[in-house]
């Protein structure tokens, strides 16, 4: 990691490189214009289920995956769009199967909620709030058993920290020293619910202290807390400690899903959130008042981003309807279930 | 049945229907994710926190198994809780304590205490909403002996029928067809009367065959009827309503007149009600049956991606079809 001189007050973050800003940068920007054109085509009726925008929490993502190595997982809730393209998986892919088509990441069978990549290492997007939890401890598990030093990144909401089966897992996790990072991304809603009105303590991580899993709050609106914490993190875990929690303060600026009635928080609190705490606008500042960055810099970022997501937008208008038999594949191994003539 | 323009949605009507029981009875209150402040995610609950405030209109933390087994403590204590879960696919997790206490508390305690608990819950494909969000599992809850699983197909029934829930002695679990909730209006008069749980109703008089169905394929079997009249089919469509216990009195009383029995349901096939309504004619009207019994259902797949949906779903054509070759048998 090249050291740099530290500039502008805010900027004084002496463990991160130039070109580390710069893919963060990139990385939380291409998030943001994806999830953008994703709700655009929601509104043109290409999109159908739900579709969960991640506009607004993208350091939480990017900052985490910043300590990962090959081999480590994740796996999270419906809100995926932003862990796929964090950690590496093809925009095109993911937005046809935003579209169900046959080039997304399932084949157009799994829409916004539910896709996976397991040469990423992706352990999917789950529609069933809190159930990913147990499963993130299980791919943990099995990395524990093998014997190697991987760990798995399990994300879920304020809202699913309130599901019991959390529970069961931090006292399975604690119990048997998984390398699991709990990742609760607490962007203070569940759905309509704000995060006060349905839990009974103002901090979830320390949940965590009960099964003696340390824990600590990250402000998840700056990338480089977030990777700092991640690395923390994923050091206990490697180190074969057990789990940890990280609860990341965050917010969404968008809708729960795309239908939204809004009616639980003012527009005020969500346009103060955007024009102070953006974590793109901060981390686009530090490169530029580092002098790490020219405007120029920036804005060929931008461009080549815009046609990434532009390039996925068509595909994902292109990519065939999946064929009639998908319908009967994967139930069975064989396809033993019926088809259409024997029913 | 009606297609005027005028009239509440099923939406409207369920949330009449919660007004006018909250209303009539303090010992009702309505839990669950987002009822209060938000209105429900579909606005089945809107406006209820504002009259009846949140002691009685509960917005509960994200917990079904704990919002089901509080509810059923509340019951068992002089309440009557009509609980929400958001889509039936979410119910699931509460299906222990609904199996386990709801279903189970009157018998264990011989009768000393009872669990007059309504858990409400959208189900079903048709609106693109992908797996966990359309799912028909209505044979979980109407395999389960001490349960009532209501299905109402129309506004006006759905307003019925929730009321006679809510004043049911025993847990009811109320699923509602979303792809009905805002598809078609129906008048309701002031007046309604709360229906009768555990009837079948025939919707349409025929004498050619039976067709039997059940929420938002109510309307398609309907329609399948309708069209083939004019190829002098002579079609009656019974709408059984209760899941279970099942009224097979009156859709075995049709097949004796008809001697043909078609059943429509979305669900797969297997171990499905279609499967249980066939087995209850054959016991009572077997000798009547002129042909072999069909049925038009969903298949034994996950409810797919939106872009096949329709082909899931049991089709008008589909239904003609099987019809159609029922009369040349
Ligand atoms: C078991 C279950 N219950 C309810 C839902 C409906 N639902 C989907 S997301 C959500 C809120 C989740 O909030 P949170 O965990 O904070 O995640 P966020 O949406 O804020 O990312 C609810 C109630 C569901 N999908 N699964
Ligand atoms: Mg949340």
């Amino acid at each position: 990691m090249a050291a740099r001189k530290a500039s502008a007050k805010s900027a004084a973050k002496p463990n991160v490189s130039a070109e580390e800003l710069m893919a963060y940068y990139r990385d939380m920007l291409l998030i943001r214009r994806f999830e953008e054109k994703a709700g655009q085509l929601y509104g043109m009726g290409l999109i159908g289920g739900f579709c969960h925008l991640y506009i607004g929490q993208e350091a939480v993502v990017v900052g985490l995956e910043a300590a990962a190595k090959e081999g480590d997982k994740r796996i999270t809730s419906y809100r995926d769009h932003g862990h796929m393209l964090a950690c590496g998986m093809d925009p095109k892919g993911v937005m046809a199967e935003l579209t169900g088509r046959e080039g997304g990441y399932s084949k157009g069978k799994g829409g916004s909620m539910h896709m996976f990549s397991k040469e990423k290492h992706f352990y999917g997007g789950h529609g069933i709030v809190g159930a990913q939890v147990p499963l993130g401890a299980g791919l943990a598990f099995s990395d524990k058993y093998k014997g190697n030093d991987n760990v798995t990144f399990t994300y879920f909401g304020d809202g699913a920290a309130n599901q019991g089966q959390v529970y069961e897992t931090f006292n399975m996790a604690a119990l048997w020293d998984l390398p699991v990072i709990f990742v609760i991304e607490n962007n203070q809603y569940a759905m309509g619910t704000a995060q006060a009105r349905s839990t009974s303590s103002a901090d979830i991580y320390v949940r965590g202290e009960a099964f003696g899993i340390p824990g600590e709050i990250v402000d998840g609106m700056d990338v480089l807390k977030v990777k700092e914490a991640s690395e923390k993190a994923v050091a206990h875990c490697r180190a074969g400690k057990g789990p940890y929690i990280l609860e990341i303060k965050t917010y969404r600026y968008r809708g729960h899903s795309m239908s939204d009635p809004a009616k639980y928080r003012t527009r005020e609190e969500v346009q103060k959130m955007r024009e102070e705490r953006d974590p793109i606008e901060a981390v686009r500042s530090l490169l530029l008042t580092g002098k790490h960055a020219s405007e120029d810099d920036l804005k060929a970022i931008d461009k080549e981003i815009k046609g990434i997501v532009n390039d996925a937008a068509e595909f994902s208008k292109e990519s065939p309807e999946p064929a009639l038999e998908e319908l009967w594949t994967d139930i069975y191994a064989k396809g033993d279930a019926p088809q259409e003539e024997d029913a | 049945m009606t297609d005027a323009s005028d009239g509440l949605t099923m939406v409207d009507a369920i949330n009449r229907a919660l007004h006018e029981a909250m209303a009539e009875d303090d010992t009702t209150a309505v839990m669950g994710q987002d009822v209060g402040v938000n209105g429900g995610v579909f606005r089945v609950t809107e406006g209820l926190i504002d009259d009846y405030g949140v002691a009685r209109v509960i917005d509960t933390p994200l917990a079904e198994s704990g919002i089901v087994g509080l509810a059923i403590g509340m019951a068992m204590n002089g309440a009557r809780p009509i609980a929400e879960m958001q889509f039936s696919g979410f119910s699931y997790y509460a299906l222990a304590q609904i199996e386990n206490h709801a279903a189970r508390i009157r018998w264990r305690t011989r009768g000393a205490h009872t669990v007059p608990l309504v858990i409400r819950m959208p189900y079903g494909a048709g609106v693109r909403a992908l797996e966990h969000h359309s799912e028909s599992r209505e044979v979980f809850y109407g395999h389960m002996p001490g349960l009532k699983t209501v299905i109402p197909a129309t506004p006006a029934r759905a307003h019925a029928l929730l009321h006679a829930a809510i004043r049911d002695p025993d847990p009811v679990i109320f699923m509602e067809p979303k792809a009905v909730y805002r598809q078609m209006r129906e008048p309701i008069a002031d007046d309604a009367e709360p229906a009768q749980i555990g009837t079948s109703r025939v919707v349409r008089r025929g004498k050619d065959l039976t067709l039997v169905s059940y929420g938002a394929m109510l309307h398609r079997a309907l329609e399948a009827a309708e069209t083939l009249a004019a190829e002098d089919i002579d079609i009656e469509v019974i709408d059984i309503e209760t899941i279970a216990p099942l009224d097979a009195e009156t859709i075995a009383k049709s097949v004796g007149q008809t001697g043909r029995l078609l059943i429509v349901n979305e669900a797969p096939p297997s171990y499905g009600a279609a499967g249980e309504i066939a087995m209850r004619v054959i016991e009572q009207e077997f000798y009547a049956l002129r042909v072999p019994i069909r049925r038009v259902c969903g298949w034994d797949v996950h409810v797919p991606f939106f872009a096949r949906e329709q082909t899931y779903l049991p089709s008008v054509d589909r239904i003609r079809g099987a019809a159609r070759a029922m009369m040349a048998d």
